[in-house]
């Protein structure tokens, strides 16, 4: 809870258009030729909440005339945001389907990228109190489980992954999002929820991963694109092409995202 | 005679009111007009036979009629100390009101959170419990009287500030115990704050949608209300989702218009 | 001496010190101008406001004093409100029964006693009206029964006539007169109304400002009044 908060801190002083960066390390000085100005609108999957928060963090010491204001939130609810018309200049997506539905309605400006995948993991409370040891464990019905409802892209890859090994779940709670699956898990409420590695290293020491093999079954792929009725094209292709570059895969990297 | 006076006094609205309050009304109202136009009305039969959303129906029903059930028995009472904390010193009198406030204003889904560091497994009083509260109906049940009852508690408060208390002395002197005082005299003046409030408080719970998810979790036929079905199906089939929200509507827009007019007159006239 | 009581209140700049005597069938009236204290001496003696000293003693039993102190609800004092307060929500018999029916009488018994007394009042055809439908006078007598069919040891009446418009008060007045003495009962009558005391009142204690300035027969108040705003009452009573 406390890092979302610190996140949304973070993202509101962005929005703001105040520099981030702490006083004792002072902004680069802008280079002569960059000409990127205003702001960038980029819709992000709730998933990408604290990495695209650091990459902007650094692009901006980039660019420092520009501005990124996010829009985190679950990819489907976004995509339904932008087939209504809302201004977006960036889209990330944590599948493909739910990008399938901005793409299919020609708003895209090219074809969208995958830039990082996700695998999912087990997640258990600090200290493992229901000695959950592999995916097996998620049929039992003594142990309190909760994954992502079906409808929406975690519970999807949820599902895929247990067809493939042959388990019939019997989860307590089917959640609406991979973060609601995340909070029951650090507050103990249940034994083991299915959520992504990223979402396990972001709990931090509340929640401990369990890998597992058949995860491999259902990899998630991020895709971003930029959208054609963007109004900040330079600054916003800028920005697609940072979360590409090296040092945006670092970040990512760090997060304990996947290379596609 | 003085019905038809009293009315025409009302009749007395500056047109420059018109104007905000329209566009009040358009806010309000066509939303809802779009719901209704954008409805898949030739698939609808097939959207709502589905049996999940038949489990979705009536676990929301019976949920929203327990939690309001127990919001009038726990509301009224806390609606008295409310409205008789009056002469209460300030802070502890803006304490109370601000404790009954507070559902209101607070993201359903934060208190959501709140109950379960209060009941949940590793809660503050939940870990004393010998069951697990939190993915049962029970947990359902809770929640919505966590959002719905302030709802009742303040329609029911404002009832009872207006009504007056020299009838309640009358029945005194007749020898009426306190509590028949309550039974006979300070409940029935206030029935139509308590229809009120109750109906209020009903829809609020069919409505209820974060604290519930969050609390309870989601799963059919066991806490999955129909608002969270809704939610699900927005993800994969917004037309079925529309179709859900409609029935939600329907009820809600059923139980106001139809209720209230049987009650309110019958009492004030 | 069937209700003697002396109350005594002090509320900032107000005090209140007050002896009342009434001796059975008759009745007392509290007459005093507006902010004398008359509302307050009602309260007392229906035991909705405290003494700060004194005593009330209804038919030989203390419901003041300083060790005593018995609730509205058990002292058996029956009010007649100033604007008698009937219950809305409940029809004229139920008003009647529901002194009973609050001290455990069974519901067919309270009704029939209730109907009793709505008969000898003259009203038993209003039985099943609701209050808002009833005239003034009707609504008094319905109020008048209530307090009786709930058996006091005292019948307090607080400006009776007040709610009513002028042109009825006179048979009213007279009805209610009739009533009280049938009721025979200790009967104190609060009312600033100089008419209410020579129709329905056999003893006078003039209050002003918190304290007796007269106490007599209605007779003698008439003959010698001792203070200057009985002798205006008086006068102007006359006038008439």
């Amino acid at each position: 809870m406390k890092r979302a908060l610190v996140t949304l801190v973070a993202a509101g002083l962005l929005l703001a258009g105040c520099s981030a960066a702490p006083a004792t390390q002072p902004t680069p000085e802008p280079t002569a030729e960059d000409t990127l100005t205003g702001t960038v609108n980029v819709f992000a999957a709730a998933s990408l909440t604290e990495t695209f928060g650091a990459i902007a963090d650094a692009f901006t010491k980039e660019h420092p005339d520009v501005n990124i204001a996010f829009n985190f939130g679950g990819s489907s609810a976004l995509a339904t945001q932008i087939v209504e018309g809302a201004p977006v200049d960036v889209f990330a997506a944590a599948s493909g389907t739910t990008m399938k539905t901005v793409t299919d309605a020609a708003l895209t400006d090219g074809e969208p990228t995958v830039f990082v995948t996700n695998t999912l993991e087990i997640a258990v409370p600090a200290g493992n109190p229901g000695g959950v040891s592999g995916l097996a464990d998620f049929a039992n019905p003594d142990l309190s489980i909760a994954i992502c409802a079906v409808e929406v892209p975690c519970g999807a890859a949820s599902k895929t992954v247990f067809d493939g090994a042959g388990i019939v779940a019997a989860p307590d709670t089917l959640e609406q999002d991979v973060k609601a699956v995340l909070t029951k898990v650090e507050l103990g409420e249940v034994d083991a929820g299915l959520v992504y590695k990223t979402d396990v290293l972001a709990a931090g020491d509340k929640v401990e991963g369990i890998e597992f093999s058949e995860a491999s079954t259902a990899v998630g792929k991020y895709p971003i694109v930029q959208l054609a009725a963007s109004t900040n094209k330079n600054a916003a292709a800028a920005f697609v092409a940072y979360v590409l570059s090296p040092a945006g895969k670092k970040i990512l990297d760090r997060a304990a995202f996947g290379t596609p | 005679m003085q019905r038809s006076a009293r009315r025409k006094r009302q009749g007395f609205l500056s047109p420059a009111l018109w104007v905000p309050a329209g566009l009040a009304l358009a806010l309000l109202g066509l939303p809802l007009v779009a719901l209704v136009v954008r409805a898949p009305w030739s698939q609808l039969p097939e959207l709502l036979a589905q049996p999940s959303v038949g489990s979705a129906l009536a676990l929301s029903l019976a949920t929203g009629l327990m939690s309001t059930a127990i919001s009038l028995v726990l509301g009224i009472p806390l609606a008295l100390v409310l409205a008789r904390s009056a002469q209460w010193a300030a802070v502890p009198r803006r304490l109370l009101r601000a404790l009954v406030t507070v559902p209101l204003v607070l993201p359903p889904v934060v208190g959501g959170v709140a109950l379960l560091l209060l009941l949940g497994r590793r809660g503050l009083l939940g870990q004393f419990l010998p069951f697990q509260l939190p993915f049962t109906t029970a947990a359902v049940v809770i929640a919505q009287v966590f959002v719905a009852m302030p709802f009742l508690v303040l329609a029911v408060e404002g009832a009872l500030r207006a009504s007056d208390r020299r009838f309640e002395t009358a029945a005194a002197t007749l020898g009426a115990s306190r509590f028949t005082i309550f039974r006979r005299i300070t409940l029935p003046l206030v029935f139509p704050g308590v229809a009120a409030g109750a109906l209020l408080c009903f829809c609020r719970a069919l409505g209820e949608f974060g604290a519930t998810i969050t609390f309870a979790g989601s799963f059919p036929g066991v806490t999955q209300t129909l608002p969270i079905a809704t939610y699900l199906q927005l993800q994969t089939d917004p037309d079925a989702a529309i179709a859900l929200s409609l029935v939600l509507m329907i009820i809600s827009a059923a139980a106001l218009v139809s209720l209230r007019d049987r009650w309110v007159p019958g009492v004030t006239a | 001496m069937s209700v003697a009581a002396r109350l005594r209140l002090a509320r900032g700049a107000f005090t209140l010190d007050l002896e009342l005597v009434v001796t059975v069938g008759r009745t007392l009236a509290l007459l005093g101008p507006n902010g004398a204290g008359k509302s307050t001496a009602l309260g007392m003696l229906a035991g909705m406001i405290d003494l700060d000293s004194g005593s009330i003693v209804v038919g030989g039993r203390v419901l003041d004093d300083d060790s005593t102190h018995v609730e509205t609800e058990h002292r058996r004092v029956g009010v007649m409100f100033q604007d008698y307060l009937l219950f809305p929500h409940l029809s004229v018999l139920e008003n009647v029964a529901f002194g009973a029916r609050s001290t455990g009488v069974p519901r067919a018994a309270a009704r029939g006693a209730a109907l009793e007394w709505l008969d000898r009042l003259g009203i038993a055809d209003l039985a099943s009206s609701r209050p808002p439908q009833l005239s003034g006078g009707q609504a008094q007598r319905v109020a008048l029964g209530r307090a009786l069919a709930s058996d006091p040891k005292l019948l307090l009446l607080d400006e009776p006539l007040a709610a009513l418009d002028v042109e009825i008060r006179e048979e009213v007045r007279a009805e209610l007169g009739r009533h009280i003495r049938e009721w025979g009962g200790p009967t104190i009558l609060v009312t600033h109304l100089f008419d209410d005391v020579v129709a329905l009142a056999d003893d006078v204690v003039v209050i002003e400002r918190g304290r007796v300035t007269q106490r007599a027969t209605v007779r003698e108040l008439v003959q010698a009044p001792a203070t200057s705003y009985v002798s205006r009452l008086v006068a102007s009573w006359s006038d008439d």
